[in-house]
């Protein structure tokens, strides 16, 4: 379709920051470039509008006056190809959230409305070779799922409207299939079942006396999908002699129920867990992951997985206020060679900035601030980078129930449905190979964070109002899980053709699973449908009643007067066949390295801290924000300079109030290399050490656990997986702090053709602790000269696993373990101690140990420190080296005023600790061992191996000083 | 007048509503949020208010630009309204994307037009490092027009934006906001002089440049947050220094309702 096209420049005499970010990326992906690179926007509007208005509008609104030029092209007006010159368009289909925002602006500026598009394009030198440039835009600027590269010149014109939808409602023939068939079936329609899950189907349709129609069959695969029903986890495990019916159950909620704190509200029933928060609020929590969709494209994988999981908040009960967000990313190293990078996988370092990019833009724009995160590094994370996002929020007491009721209106409130995220839930419940790039572009999301907070403001105001007797989010399987769920028990009949659509073309069943992003459906008595509508009106965003609810039992779907499914509830809910895994677990063959003393213990630590496990995440940090709403109490980056680490974040989540949430996780993905009950106690360990070091109440916190795993088709994976649960949940116990919500991610294996990479088996534990005060809690930099500093804690022979090794190329055996008995007090006593404000900072000990962790307080202090190894509470003679950098958990490092030491020691009688040191203003860190200084460095080496690592753009180091 | 009433503007991908709210009230106004989809079906109501607040977020995605999308609906449907509540003694306050959205909106700075028509002046632009930032400054006022702002005050609070280089249309229409009191606050480095240097100036804006004020005196535009710096315990460093009886932020609050009070 022709269209205008009008090209909007920086003048040629200012810098253009977006061309300068486009020439690092050519650069990184090989081009050797002489001249620099200038951006462009194109903006395509409708061939209708007249040239008048074109111009007006280009002036107004396209460029802006001081700093842009634009050229304009006419409908029909060829454009010209410029030798170097590059353009990334969107393909049809795909969300353009600018493109609506111009027609917008089109008609307050009182023109007609008329259809618009937009794409990018650069000017990159026209010495470049053709075929080069085309190769080398097409992975560092654009992403070939979602977009096409063109060295053509500007686009002819706006992309052709969508086909005609097909109607049919498609009965799939199954009845008559053998199990060769019912497996091809379910392979080619990319619905993720197994034989066994196939002839279930069959057997029923059978009974039916008919064929599924192709929406049922579709409903019935989301349904059960892995992702959605946690087949492995919830069904029967042969582990030995043993049958385990339900390991979620069994060891997971066991814990919690068992436990049976007063604090939990509503538990693992729920999109989140809900504990209580004040007399007037809970506060509810989770943590997803969205790893495929992230491997795949990482900036909207991770974009729609923060999308994804706000949704899950709001959804929570009548729907929950999100108030901070989460997230965590394990990649491959980000040195790693590029012809080390299988083929299909995209190099690490591309994609960290995708998903930091991805987090930024939808996180932000919601308003929500990013507080809390981490980063781990493993090589074998190259094909199946984890993208765990979380989010908190707030709800009324008296908002936690919910419960549609027959006659209620189901209502859509949200974005557009498009043919985006088709299979999803399918999709990421199989492996990743080396050509799902293109055979599951679908399954990309495509974000648009503006719509999805107009859809919250617009849930929140309809809850407050009492408009809705349930809430739920669309997010896997899209309306068929929500509707599907809400259904569960009752019935509901669906009018598919009221369905707001992003363009023409899609089939009934596409519209009912696809998983375009920002929608939320909400069951309105009939009385208060027209209130809910208006609300939707006022805040800008649709509003659309889809159907009903019904005493049916069955799920009844139709397009007009068609019908396209009328299934039984109770079969798709119930009747998905037992699920049944080997499992045995062999205890990995590990070995302690032989490795000769360390010589030079000063540079060690100087490694560790550089180390991508250890170092500055600032990078990351800044590109989040994590002040908005008002609420921060205890930032990421902490000290003098706001650049030291935070073991947690604390916040004040009410404005009125100073009650605040103290948030922090633990993960380490290299204990589970040796150890994955030794990963897994650790995780909870770390967490909850994390929790206790900035102030939080370890006797009010709340856990999650969020697995990430591989084919647990594989039997000893899946031992693995129950050994992990096992050891978790044996320190969860101990440490009374329930699970309230949980999430699973199996099958994360990358089938490189010649080899399979599986992640390493890992669980993170994110805690979550109610505070009365956030006035109470500390920080890790040291805060005065003269002070003394305390380990707590017992330090081991256990460097099994550490960066230490790591930094010496090895893994070792001699892996952590945690005394759970022993590490409750030791949390208590510290936490006690902190409460009794006897304490000015405080970090625990992770990666890097002792030192590393020292040496974090003097760089968030910018003060010196001198420390003695040999008073340090040891279990056995160990060396200055094992002292320095052993990983043992239960640990904490204290500053402490000289006139508090006895408050201290009256706080941690029982516990085992010593003082080690003092804070000074020396300017250097000093580590002596058997009256020996073993290590001499200087505070300003400190932080610049701590920082240099991860500063992608060389901007946080130079802020060093 | 005992209570100075504040229009919090709403609109969608704005998102610091609440907090401004929280910060007017705590200051001794009060606030009504209003959807800019009221204002501009009725932009009479704006006579209602003594001060307008646009607070920060990211108004219709930012599409286009940043404010972009929102400065066009404000000038093409509440123009004249919006002028004749200045001129007549309102106050406005834009912070962040607000200060985005009047800039290209033309209510800020008003330093070269006939002051009856709204036209754009200066434009902020991506950051040098081209992404968005989150991190806390040091601001001080400059000698200055606005009616509410002293020379040589000192505020700490977050910045959080990626559109913050502050362009004028030419060097010498920077030097002459400079000059003639246009410019209100600047980032400072220890030494508490202006400056165009990283991180300090977190966009590494020409001159320092972080707030303007109009040929009024009764329009603040402004980058970093001071609807951040609010409570106490949002001050970075009192873990160190002890807590403050206030936060550096609600200065600018508390100055604009004793100002709009006293009109």
């Amino acid at each position: 379709m022709d269209a205008w096209r009008v090209e909007v420049r920086v003048r040629e005499d200012l810098p253009d920051p977006a061309g300068d970010a486009a020439r690092h990326a050519l650069t990184a992906a090989g081009l050797e470039l002489s001249a620099p690179v200038r951006s462009h926007r194109g903006y395509l509007l409708g061939a209708d509008l007249g040239e008048d208005d074109v111009r007006r509008f280009t002036s107004s609104v396209l460029a802006d006056p001081i700093c842009e030029t634009a050229t304009i092209l006419a409908p029909g007006e060829a454009g010209t190809a410029t030798p170097g010159e590059v353009r990334v368009v969107p393909r049809p289909g795909v969300t353009d959230n600018v493109a609506h925002s111009v027609q917008k602006a089109l008609v307050d500026s009182g023109m007609p409305e008329v259809m618009a598009g937009t794409y990018r394009g650069f000017r990159v030198g026209d010495d470049i070779d053709p075929g080069a440039l085309r190769n080398a835009a097409a992975t560092a600027l654009a992403n070939d799922v979602i977009q096409d590269v063109t060295l053509d010149g500007p686009p002819a014109g706006l992309p052709g409207a969508g086909g005609a939808p097909d109607l049919d409602p498609h009965e799939i023939v199954i009845r008559s299939l053998d199990d060769a068939a019912l497996e091809e079936l379910s392979k080619t329609a990319c619905l993720a079942l197994t034989v066994r899950e196939m002839r279930t189907i069959q057997t029923h349709y059978e009974e039916a006396g008919r064929e599924p129609t192709q929406s049922e069959l579709e409903t019935i695969a989301q349904t059960w999908s892995e992702h959605c029903k946690h087949k492995t986890l919830t069904g029967k495990i042969r582990f030995g002699d043993e049958i385990i019916d339900n390991l979620l159950k069994s060891e997971i909620a066991r814990v919690t129920n068992e436990l049976d704190r007063d604090f939990c509200v509503s538990v693992f029933v729920d999109n989140a867990g809900v504990i209580t928060f004040d007399d007037e609020d809970c506060v509810c929590i989770k943590v997803e992951t969205h790893n495929h969709p992230s491997a795949i494209e990482p900036f909207g994988g991770a974009g729609t997985g923060v999308g994804g999981v706000i949704r899950d908040v709001l959804g929570t009960g009548l729907a929950a206020r999100p108030v901070a967000s989460t997230d965590i990313f394990c990649v491959a190293p980000l040195d790693m060679k590029h012809e080390d990078v299988p083929e299909g996988c995209m190099h690490p370092q591309r994609i960290l900035r995708g998903v930091v990019a991805g987090v930024r833009d939808y996180g932000n724009p919601m308003g929500i601030p990013t507080v809390h995160g981490a980063v781990h590094f493993d090589e074998d994370f190259v094909g199946n980078p984890l993208v765990y996002v979380g989010n908190v929020g707030v709800i009324p007491r008296n908002k936690v129930a919910k419960k549609p009721n027959p006659g209620d209106a189901i209502v859509s409130i949200g974005g557009r449905t498009g043919r985006d995220g088709i299979h999803g839930a399918t999709f990421s419940s199989l492996e990743l190979h080396t050509e799902s790039e293109s055979v599951s572009s679908g399954a990309v999301q495509i974000g648009d964070p503006i719509t999805e907070r107009k859809a919250m403001d617009a849930v929140l105001r309809g809850r407050d109002e009492g408009l809705f007797s349930a809430v739920t989010d669309c997010g896997a399987g899209g309306y068929s899980s929500a509707v599907g769920e809400m259904a569960e028990g009752l019935g509901a009949t669906v009018q598919l053709e009221t369905v707001p659509l992003k363009y023409e073309g899609l089939a009934p069943w596409e519209i009912w699973i696809s998983e375009a992003q920002e929608r939320m459906v909400v069951a309105v008595p009939q009385e208060h449908v027209a209130r809910v509508l208006e609300i939707c009106d006022e805040e800008d965003v649709e509003g659309t009643v889809l159907g009903h609810f019904e005493d049916t039992g069955r799920l009844v779907l139709k397009y007009g007067d068609v019908v396209h499914g009328d299934m039984d509830l109770a079969f798709l809910h119930d009747g998905l066949p037992e699920f049944e895994r080997e499992a045995h677990f062999v205890a990995k063959s590990v070995a302690e390295p032989n490795l000769p003393a360390e010589t030079d213990h000063g540079q060690a630590l100087l490694n560790v801290l550089a180390d991508p496990n250890v170092a500055s995440k600032e990078w990351i940090v800044r590109q989040y924000d994590h002040e908005v709403q008002a609420g921060s109490a205890g930032k990421p980056l902490v000290g003098v300079r706001n650049d030291g680490p935070a073991d947690a974040a604390v916040i004040a989540p009410k404005l009125n109030s100073e009650r605040g949430i103290v948030l922090s996780s633990g993960l380490n993905p290299r204990y589970s290399r040796i150890d994955p009950a030794a990963m897994a106690e650790c995780a909870i360990d770390e967490a909850m050490r994390n929790i206790v070091a900035a102030g939080g109440d370890p006797e009010h916190t709340a856990v999650l656990d969020n697995y990430c795993w591989g084919n647990c088709a594989d039997p000893q994976r899946l031992g693995e997986l129950v050994v992990a649960t096992r050891a978790l949940c044996h320190v969860a116990e101990t440490y009374r702090t329930p699970f309230v919500s949980g999430k699973d991610s199996l099958n994360n294996e990358f089938n490189a053709g010649d080899r399979t990479i599986s992640i390493p088996g890992c669980i993170l534990v994110t805690a979550m602790s109610v505070i009365p005060d956030v006035k109470r809690t500390i920080t890790t930099d040291f805060k005065t000269a003269g002070n003394k500093i305390a380990v707590i804690g017992v330090t081991k022979r256990e460097l099994g696993g550490s960066v230490y090794w790591k930094t010496r190329g090895e893994l070792g055996a001699c892996v952590p373990r945690v005394d759970a008995e022993s590490g409750k007090e030791i949390l208590d006593s510290t936490a006690r101690a902190i409460a009794s404000h006897a304490i000015v900072s405080c970090h625990d000990l992770s990666e890097g140990g002792l030192a590393a962790a020292a040496a974090e307080m003097s760089i968030g202090g910018r003060l010196g420190c001198k420390v003695d190894l040999g008073a340090v509470v040891a279990d056995d003679a160990l060396s200055a080296e094992e002292l320095m950098f052993s990983e043992s958990q239960s640990r904490f490092l204290i500053e402490v005023p000289p006139d508090k030491v006895e408050d201290v020691e009256a706080n941690l009688f029982g516990v085992a600790f010593s003082w080690i040191g003092e804070v000074d203003d020396s300017n250097t860190l000093t580590f002596d061992h058997g009256g020996q200084t073993v290590a001499d460095i200087r505070l300003a080496d400190c932080v610049h191996a701590f920082k240099h690592t991860l500063d992608l753009d060389g901007t946080m180091t130079e802020a060093t000083r | 007048m005992s209570q100075p009433k504040v229009l919090i503007l709403r609109a969608p991908g704005i998102n610091c509503e609440r907090e401004t709210f929280d910060a007017f009230e705590r200051a001794g106004a009060s606030c009504e949020h209003l959807h800019v989809k009221k204002l501009v079906a009725d932009p009479t109501q704006l006579e209602k208010f003594d001060i307008l607040s646009v607070p920060g977020g990211f108004a219709y995605g930012d599409d286009i630009a940043a404010g972009r999308v929102l400065a066009n609906e404000l000038r093409q449907r509440a123009g004249d309204q919006l002028l004749q509540f200045i001129d007549r003694g309102g106050l406005a306050l834009g912070i962040c994307n607000g200060f985005q959205v009047l800039v290209r909106l033309g209510l800020l700075p008003r330093a070269s037009t006939d002051g009856k028509t709204l036209e754009q002046e200066v434009t902020l632009s991506h950051n040098l490092s081209d992404h968005y930032e989150c991190r806390w400054v040091t601001m001080k006022t400059l000698p200055n027009r606005c009616v509410f702002l002293d020379e040589g005050l000192t505020i700490q609070c977050p910045a959080a934006h990626g559109e913050g280089y502050l362009q004028p249309k030419t060097p010498e229409f920077g030097r002459m906001l400079r000059d003639e009191g246009f410019a209100t606050f600047v980032y400072v480095d220890e030494g508490g002089d202006a400056t165009t240097t990283y991180p300090e100036n977190p966009n590494g804006s020409p001159l320092g440049l972080a707030g303007l004020t109009d040929v009024t005196g009764r329009v603040l535009g402004l980058m970093p947050h001071p609807d951040r710096a609010y409570r106490p315990f949002h001050m970075p460093a009192w873990r160190r220094s002890g807590l403050p009886a206030n936060a550096d932020g609600m200065m600018v609050f508390e100055r604009m309702v004793r100002e709009a009070r006293g009109a």
